[in-house]
């Protein structure tokens, strides 16, 4: 096969829509203010490429965009440009996250150039868990950048076409820009702030972490309407349903960044099938969140539930009026 | 120095005040670090700068000192070495996700720049950190840039006056001149005034 036969598998570069910064369908859904779905992948420990589309196939149903996460956790699995890239030539629409955790600037920018030149359109900037919490403690943290600066970073390059040092990209990488909150995690009260921050580093979307506190969300959400925040970037609320009480209390001990109510625990526990109940909670916390004004739509990470993502979605009716089959399939 | 590093942004306020003098110092001290040469005086400099700031901040000498942006608490000692707020992972009642025995810098950060006269400046996105100016002197590096921008405010002053007489410039350049002055030809009493 010559190069030449190859080129139909890739996208050709061109310049974005009018009013867009990206060939993203994320962005184009969100700036067309409907409600957004996205949905996290669960990134195998393997090399075949059919392990990733069928851990794909049950978020493409009702997803606009899947995550590839980049060794969250800090746990090593498929990388996310290499999922993205697949994904992406599958015909779906992907997030291609990138933490700071495990590679310098050098590395990130030149990443951010062959994601986009394989045609990922969506880039999450995230800081990363320590390498502590991992399954190898004993690896170097990089943290060279923090999320902000590799924010700036990537919007410096998208719209000066240039990279940190100065010298000039020829075809600058068009892709949407996320961040990461986490609405419901000390220190509550500069979270707000810390959005802000974001936003001017450029973040255009962001991704929050769970989200099963509402009255605290609904206080975070407050703060960000005064400030004008839903204005200038999308929200879209982090939710997953939980497994059982005891995995809820692992997951509030030993994952960094989750805050689970005592309450829903309760509940959780006197469940007769926990499976169902959390659930059935998960859909009850995005009806909820859908009424907050200022979301932007739901991001949903099921680890290890994936089977039940496209239920909770649908059931929870915030696709109603919206097309629904393979939505983050189907060409950019 | 974990408990003196509390105690310093405890009194953000007080060592934000504490800070200014100390850069006007060093600005006003250019002209001398000029005439030794700024090579030389790095070095005895840096040491000190060292020896006080790692008692009080527990510095890192990371050489891009950026305290009165962040309330007072040094971001260096951030496991992650974030430049631009806490990450996602603080722990219940501001502890940190990597060493759960230590306060959350950034959450620090926050409460201290409530406290300082130029707190809003906790708001600036910083950049990532010159890893090549690790181990030299911040303050140093303070007094050269402002000396620099004033340098910079002159030459300013000295194009507009060459493009306001392109003529005058032809036949006697010297009157208004382009090439960089040395400065034993600078007459600092007038600058000064």
């Amino acid at each position: 096969m010559s190069p030449s036969d190859y080129t139909d598998q890739v996208p050709v570069y061109a310049p974005p829509p009018e009013g867009h910064v990206s060939h993203s369908r994320l962005e184009r859904v969100l700036r067309a203010g409907r409600f957004a779905v996205t949905a996290e992948l669960n990134p195998p420990d393997s090399a075949d490429p059919s392990d990733v589309f069928d851990a794909a196939q049950p978020l493409g149903e009702v997803a606009d965009a899947i995550n590839a996460t980049d060794a969250s956790g800090a746990n090593c699995h498929m990388s996310s440009i290499g999922i993205s890239a697949l994904l992406t030539r599958a015909g779906y629409s992907t997030v291609y996250q990138i933490s700071c955790r495990d590679r310098n600037r050098i590395a990130i920018q030149g990443d951010v150039l062959g994601a986009a030149a394989m045609g990922v359109t969506n880039v999450l900037c995230l800081t990363g868990d320590g390498v502590g919490v991992g399954d190898q403690p004993g690896a170097k943290p990089v943290f060279d950048f923090d999320s902000l600066t590799l924010l700036r970073t990537i919007r410096t390059m998208r719209d000066q076409g240039m990279f940190l040092s100065g010298r000039k990209i020829t075809r600058p990488p068009q892709m949407f820009l996320g961040a990461a909150e986490n609405p419901c995690i000390h220190p509550q009260d500069w979270r707000p702030d810390r959005l802000a921050k974001k936003v001017e580093a450029g973040a255009e979307f962001i991704q929050t972490n769970y989200i099963y506190d509402i009255p605290l969300f609904e206080k975070f959400m407050a703060r960000v309407r005064d400030m004008g925040l839903d204005k200038r970037v999308y929200i879209l609320a982090g939710v997953g349903p939980l497994a059982s009480a005891k995995a809820a209390r692992w997951m509030r001990s030993n994952v960094p960044g989750i805050h689970v109510p005592d309450p829903l625990i309760d509940r959780m526990e006197k469940a007769e099938k926990p499976g169902a109940e959390g659930k059935k909670i998960c859909i009850e916390l995005i009806q909820q969140i859908r009424e907050i004004k200022g979301v932007a739509g739901v991001h949903v990470m099921a680890y290890r539930r994936e089977h039940q993502v496209s239920e909770i979605i649908l059931e929870s009716g915030v696709l109603e009026g919206r097309k629904s089959r393979r939505r983050a399939a189907g060409p950019e | 120095m974990y408990r003196a590093r509390l105690f310093a942004i405890r009194h953000s306020r007080k060592f934000e005040w504490i800070y200014k003098r100390v850069e006007q110092v060093m600005v006003a001290l250019d002209p001398v670090f000029a005439k030794i040469g700024y090579g030389r005086v790095e070095r005895p400099i840096a040491l000190v700068e060292q020896g006080i700031k790692t008692v009080l901040f527990d510095c890192k000498m990371c050489g891009q000192c950026v305290l009165s942006s962040t309330g007072m608490s040094c971001p260096m000692n951030c496991p992650k070495e974030l430049r631009n707020g806490p990450c996602g992972g603080v722990r219940e009642g501001g502890y940190c996700e990597v060493k759960p025995w230590m306060k959350c810098v950034w959450s620090l950060a926050w409460d201290g720049a409530a406290r300082m006269k130029d707190g809003d400046k906790i708001r600036e996105v910083l950049p990532p950190v010159d890893r090549s100016l690790k181990g030299s002197s911040s303050w140093l590096r303070v007094s050269r840039e402002k000396a620099a921008k004033l340098r910079e405010a002159r030459e300013a002053s000295r194009t507009a006056v060459a493009e306001a007489f392109p003529e005058a410039r032809a036949i006697e350049p010297s009157s208004a001149p382009l090439a960089e002055e040395p400065a034993s030809a600078v007459n600092r009493e007038v600058l000064k005034k």
